[in-house]
């Protein structure tokens, strides 16, 4: 190995700043994982029947489930019966200032917009703590227009109709192994509808936080795009620095209906673990769109840099006539991180397209997977699918891997499939330093460089959020 | 042009320079000394080791000093850093520029000069001042100003991508310009615009050292010195005349010259 490639390594070391934990007044369910523990679960939030019954056959199937083993990603088994399902901070929040100022510290310290006067920065979070919503903002603003956006426990009882009508529609409670167990033990998340013809007009945001020890996090996001409608939707999560690994399986569903128009963001920089593997998020994820309607459209824009483990796959199928699906992806894994990362596209309609660009970038004794699957399906006449999958190597003790999957079932479709590998270019590096730059100012230009279609997916904060992320990810200690 | 009305210390000062690449010795006993303000061309056949010379100059690591010292004003150069040597005044233009696809060319043009002006203890140019800046020297070695928003050498022409490297270096306004076959693959009148970029950056305080093929150049760029580089040392040196000859003759004469003192 070169000097170079170990100065490479040296400053794909990172410190994980999210890493502190805040001392919050706690109501915590014991651990393990029983039906008495979805009962108490869904009895805490004083949930319908039917909503019991619906966690409750989850759960029942869950029991007979086998937990997934294809994914490229090796961990030691999980113990469901050491994990705490619910965690909420005690006070029952009416307002803001009611929050606990340990907890306002913390959206502070995170960053996140939360306060009303933020209101320039134009984001509106719902911001989700261990297991429960702790404040919606803008939610009055929104409602003028008709546009719901809460937590999701609040949305069960304000909007049973929707929720009952549209939960389990997409990612179905039975789905998978994770989909099943959140579907069971899900304790909160957002809910987002847009009505017919309404353009959102500012980024609805959702911030997940893990913050009690041996907590899994299992939250919910449901968006519905009603005909004609637009909405940005922006995820962010970070995690303190904790030993043990922790659980987070959460589920994410979008109906959009004829001409809406879906655009999901995430900034995924959970707890990653420390340089020697110890701790860290396991981050099992489903994500999936239905475009239900002609000429509607789902975006998927991720940056993934956190987690242990990521397991995830956001997804869009693409049922109505001439509707899209687009997955930009980069993920980014470091030390020991495995990702196991892509999408589906799932070409049910008429001249649907889709358009999948992932960029992976694996640095120290990490692996990178890329797994997509497209499939046209037999009326998916004119169908459409172009995929780029580039892999970044940094050092030479990583992996990248890509398996796409392709099921072509109609011969009029069109599907291109590019993929490259290749390791940092000393070339790159050299001419970059050559001008001055620093090896770390090299490697970050270059690396948002090989990003750019990416990060010019996301709306603008995000944008330089990212890059921000990337470059911490990235940066060494050096200096 | 003599070097002693600026400084008594050269600007660069290489001994008995022995380089290797891979356990395979390329340079072989180099000297070269270049005061400030002085032109100094360098020519020599292919594979005699110009590249390796402007490299190891650069800083890059795959080249090995075995033996023998560098002095840039004075100092060791060879305990500097890469990016440390360019931000004192050394600068190349590369044979082949890579090219850095997603890096618009304008963003890395501003991240360059002001990484200079940090160093030189001046505070960073705002984004008008800039693009003036930028412009300014573009309009003045008449280049595209549509190649500001490209990716960096992104698909540009050979020539584009030359032009790129006098931008940089009209720039920076580097003390020591190292060219690299910047020549090699213009046009008559890219050329004459390569050698207006050297000449307007000229100065008793500057030094070149023009790595070139063609004597055509060395119309435009007039050198003080020309050395003829042969596996790994200077075999000749002479006045702007001997590139003259070598034009006229090639190299088989200083082969055998060489060959006949070994
Ligand atoms: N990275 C490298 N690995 C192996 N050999 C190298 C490397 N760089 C240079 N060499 C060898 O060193 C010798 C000198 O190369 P160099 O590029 O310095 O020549 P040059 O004088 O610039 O030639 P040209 O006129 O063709 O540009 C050549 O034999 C070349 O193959
Ligand atoms: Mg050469």
């Amino acid at each position: 190995m070169s000097d170079s490639m170990q100065t490479l390594e040296g400053h794909t070391q990172s410190e994980y700043k999210y890493g502190w934990s805040t001392e919050l007044d706690m109501d915590t369910l014991p651990k393990g994982l029983t039906e008495d523990t979805v009962r108490a679960i869904s009895a805490r939030k004083n949930e319908p029947e039917w909503l019991l019954e619906w966690r409750l056959e989850a759960f029942r199937h869950w029991q007979q489930m086998e937990e997934p083993v294809w994914a490229n990603v090796k961990f030691p088994p999980i113990n469901y019966q050491d994990i705490i399902y619910f965690a909420a901070p005690k006070k029952k929040l009416n307002s803001l200032e009611e929050a606990d100022p340990e907890l306002l510290e913390m959206f502070d310290k995170l960053g996140v917009p939360i306060e009303e006067r933020k209101v320039l920065a134009g984001v509106a979070v719902d911001a989700v703590v261990d297991s429960v919503s702790v404040a919606t903002t803008f939610k009055k603003d929104l409602a003028k227009l008709g546009i719901v956006f809460s937590s999701f426990s609040e949305a069960v009882h304000s909007h049973p109709e929707l929720v009952r009508e549209y939960l389990g529609s997409v990612v179905p409670a039975k789905d998978n192994y994770f989909a099943a167990l959140n579907s069971a033990v899900f304790s909160d998340g957002s809910f987002c509808y847009i009505p017919e013809g309404v353009k959102c007009p500012m980024e609805l945001s959702t911030y997940f936080r893990i913050n009690a020890a041996n907590t899994g996090q299992f939250e919910r996001t449901l968006i519905v795009a009603e005909k004609g409608s637009t909405v940005s939707y922006l995820e962010g999560c970070t995690a303190p620095m904790r030993d043990e690994n922790q659980l987070h399986a959460a589920v994410v569903e979008i109906y959009a209906k004829e001409d809406a128009n879906v655009k999901y963001s995430t900034v995924q920089n959970w707890y990653p673990g420390d340089k020697e593997g110890k701790g860290g998020i396991y981050n099992f994820v489903t994500k999936r769109g239905i475009c239900a309607g002609d000429r509607s459209k789902i975006s998927w824009t991720q940056v993934e840099t956190g987690s242990a483990i990521t397991w995830k796959y956001p997804s869009c199928i693409l049922k109505g006539d001439d509707s899209i699906g687009e997955f930009y992806s980069v993920a980014v894994t470091n030390n020991h991180q495995q990702a196991d990362t892509g999408t589906k596209m799932i070409h049910l309609g008429k001249n649907t397209k889709s358009t999948i660009i992932s960029k992976g970038i694996s640095a120290g004794r990490s692996n990178n997977s890329y797994r997509g699957l497209v499939k046209i399906g037999k009326r998916a006449d004119g169908a459409q699918n172009f995929s780029q999958c580039d892999s970044l190597l940094m050092g030479d003790k990583c992996g990248a891997h890509t398996f796409p999957y392709l099921e072509v079932d109609n011969p009029g479709a069109r599907v291109e499939h590019e993929a490259t590998t290749s390791k940092i270019g000393e070339d790159q590096l050299f001419y970059c330093q050559q001008r001055g730059l620093s090896e770390e100012d090299a490697i970050n230009m270059i690396v948002n460089g090989y990003c750019k279609e990416v990060f010019n997916e996301l709306p603008m904060e995000f944008a330089v959020e990212a890059q921000k992320l990337l470059a911490i990810s990235l940066e060494g200690s050096v200096g | 042009m003599e070097t002693e009305n600026n400084n008594m210390t050269p600007l660069l000062e290489i001994k008995d320079l022995h380089v290797s690449v891979n356990g395979e010795p390329i340079l072989k006993g180099l000297s070269l000394t270049v005061s400030k303000g002085e032109v100094h061309a360098i020519m020599g056949p292919n594979g005699s080791g110009k590249s390796t010379l402007a490299n190891v100059l650069a800083g890059r690591e795959e080249y090995e000093v075995d033996s023998g010292s560098i002095l840039y004003n004075g100092q060791d150069l060879l305990e500097l850093d890469v990016n440390e040597r360019a931000l004192e005044g050394i600068f190349l233009a590369f044979q082949y520029p890579v090219e850095i696809p997603g890096v618009s060319n304008s963003n890395f043009l501003k991240s360059i000069i002001n990484a200079r002006r940090v160093h030189q203890g001046l505070p960073e140019l705002n984004a008008l001042e800039m693009l003036k800046y930028i412009q300014g020297k573009m309009e003045s070695i008449e280049m595209d100003k549509n190649l500001l928003k490209r990716s960096l050498n992104d698909g540009f022409s050979g020539g584009e991508k030359k032009r790129n490297e006098i931008l940089q270096m009209s720039l920076l306004e580097p003390s020591l310009s190292i060219l690299d076959e910047t020549d090699s693959g213009l046009d008559i009148d890219a050329l004459r615009i390569v050698a207006d970029g050297v000449n307007q950056l000229k100065s008793e305080d500057r030094a070149f050292i023009v790595v070139t093929h063609y004597q055509r150049l060395l119309n435009h760029i007039i050198p003080d010195y020309v050395h003829v580089l042969s596996d790994g040392k200077i075999v000749a040196s002479g006045d702007k005349h001997l590139a003259e000859k070598l034009e006229a003759e090639g190299y088989d004469w200083i082969r055998e010259t060489n060959s006949m003192t070994a």
